[in-house]
């Protein structure tokens, strides 16, 4: 084994005058935003009410609640547990597909590529956003109030908040395509609708097809809390029995929904991979 | 330059043609049975949901109304005829915007402190020893599943009502949703600072501070401003279970139909969902440059 050279500190220093006297913004920068993060943070627990004794006092009723968790059991209700998780699965496919449905035309007045003008791109982004700012449970409460308590109204609700989603996305795919299609069309002298139908579509059809089926996979998810709102669903189980603090119940009904949520994963990867081949969609 | 295309002779034509033909009949046949089962699945969805189309179209109308009802002060003027009757209660509202950005802030912060702290013992090229990844995984798989507002409903009962159970199930849900993505940077790692770092006898704790960290210290800021973008939004609806912020609220404005105060608090939560959007994505891009703006 050879020996390191000598070290010759002081020459470095005069060579390499960069790493050894940063200027100090960039030697300070690093720790103020961690002072100011940390500061705003204390500034939040103290706002937020946080105090070591609440934190305790909640841990330990927590520690109880766990306890009587065990064993998940459904009781008498299996049945209807079954057939709230059947809702729930309902609900996000019907969402999902109502959602793509009608964002498909929206994302194409909203893709750079197909609609140039800016004035008219502007608002329909715009309201895009509008629609994906507000929650799922927030639409849910306003569908309650049109059609009624239920699934419907959870349908109605995700078919709505996904619209916003999916009208961003599918643009973006939409931007991301290869224009050469569209224009040898038009070159061959294709209508707007058919550089459309025949350009721009087949290159996009597999990667909406990828995000549609993400899409269900994160809505079972969110369908399995619109129920807490009464719009359907195991969430509106669930939310009954935490309510009448029924922990063994709850406990099930959770699990119901971790297998529920992995058993979807698994489905829609399987069947991601089947329509866009190898190449993942992010 | 003469181009000449070459007619294959009639029987070696047919061959490929029928060829062809059979390959085109059969991939739409599975597009065809692949829409079927799709449609057939819709039904069976549309029964299990009780989808009722008479009462979307009887109710449409209300739909409409709605929005009309809620953009209506109760003098029957349009909100925007007056702008100060609308936004009334602007103090008390901003205080709750104030309250819901803090909720996620402190929850975003408190998830990304945990995620950080788990994430190395769950990523595949770090993890010391096999099992311990395993259970971090499952642990952190647990944390992200259980949607935030269940954490919420079971936390308002253990901390009581208010701000801190909001806060606990954001910094959950945060914790597991971060942890895997924070995993999954340091498993694109270069691990060869690594074998350096340990080639000179560091430790195990020395070799992830100063080979991986550096790495992907960018890369966990950015995943962490993105996560509080989607915490404000879920913080604006922690108040229906009774968990602080603004949703509490709107909860009350919608379900005592006080139509115009439902529309003055979506607005402010939109503007707000707005420019924390605006400036997230501002801050990563001027951070990480623009390859980091996912």
């Amino acid at each position: 084994m050879s020996r390191p050279p000598e070290v010759n500190t002081d020459e470095l220093r005069v060579r390499y005058p960069n790493v050894f006297n940063r200027p100090a913004s960039s030697r300070l920068a690093t720790p103020a935003m961690i002072v100011i993060a940390l500061a705003i943070l204390v500034f939040g627990l103290i706002d937020l009410d946080f105090s070591p004794s609440r934190l305790i006092a909640g841990i330990n009723q927590l520690g109880w609640i766990t306890l009587m968790m065990i064993p998940p059991d459904p009781g008498t209700s299996l049945p209807i547990y079954l057939k709230a998780l059947g809702e729930t699965l309902s609900i996000a496919l019907l969402g999902t597909t109502l959602a793509a449905t009608f964002a498909l035309p929206v994302s194409l007045l909203a893709a750079r590529n197909v609609v140039p003008s800016g004035i008219f791109r502007f608002p329909v982004r715009r309201f895009l956003d509008s629609i994906r700012g507000v929650d799922t449970l927030i639409w849910a409460l306003v569908w309650i109030n049109v059609v009624g308590l239920g699934p419907f109204a959870g349908v109605l609700a995700i078919a709505v908040a996904d619209f916003g989603a999916f009208g961003k996305l599918f643009s973006e795919a939409i931007e991301g395509a290869d224009q050469k299609q569209v224009e040898g069309i038009r070159a061959s002298g294709g209508s707007a609708l058919h550089e459309i139908r025949f350009g721009l579509l087949p290159q996009v059809l597999p990667v909406i097809a990828g995000q549609v089926l993400y899409f269900i996979e994160s809505n079972t998810r969110s369908a399995t809390i619109i129920g807490i709102v009464g719009a359907g669903g195991i969430g509106l189980q669930l939310a009954e029995q935490i309510r009448v603090l029924e922990w063994q119940k709850v406990s099930f009904l959770i699990l119901m929904i971790l297998v529920a949520v992995a058993a979807i994963d698994w489905i829609s990867g399987k069947l991601r991979f089947a329509i866009i081949g190898q190449r993942a969609v992010a | 330059m003469t181009l000449a295309v070459t007619i294959l002779p009639e029987p070696q034509l047919a061959a490929l043609n029928a060829a062809y033909r059979q390959a085109v009949a059969r991939k739409r046949l599975r597009l065809l049975a692949g829409a079927a089962l799709f449609v057939a699945a819709l039904v069976l969805a549309g029964i299990g949901a009780e989808v009722n189309l008479r009462t979307l179209f009887t109710y449409f109308g209300n739909f409409v109304s709605y929005f009309d009802r809620i953009l209506t002060l109760e003098n029957g003027q349009r909100v925007w005829t007056d702008i100060g009757e609308w936004l009334w209660g602007w103090r008390k509202w901003l205080k709750m915007l104030g309250e819901t950005i803090l909720i996620s802030y402190v929850g975003t912060l408190m998830g990304a402190v945990v995620a950080f702290a788990l994430n190395f013992f769950a990523a595949e090229n770090t993890s010391p020893s096999p099992w311990l990844r395993f259970a971090v995984r499952r642990l952190l798989e647990f944390a992200r599943t259980v949607p935030g507002i269940v954490f919420a409903l079971i936390f308002v009962i253990a901390f009581g009502l208010g701000p801190m159970a909001g806060v606990l199930a954001i910094a959950i849900h945060s914790a597991g949703a971060l942890g895997k993505l924070f995993a999954e940077i340091v498993e694109n790692a270069d691990m060869k600072p690594v074998e350096g770092i340990r080639s000179t006898g560091a430790s195990w704790l020395s070799c992830m501070r100063f080979a991986v960290l550096p790495q992907v210290s960018a890369g966990y800021a950015s995943y962490a401003l993105l996560r509080f973008e989607i915490n404000v939004r879920e913080a604006s609806v922690m108040g229906f279970v009774g968990a602080g912020g603004i949703g509490q609220e709107l909860v009350v404005a919608i379900r005592k139909f006080y139509y115009s105060d439902v529309s003055a608090i979506l607005l402010a939560i939109i503007v707000t969902v707005f420019l924390i959007d605006i400036t997230t994505g501002w801050i990563r891009g001027h951070l990480f440059g623009r390859e980091a703006r996912t």
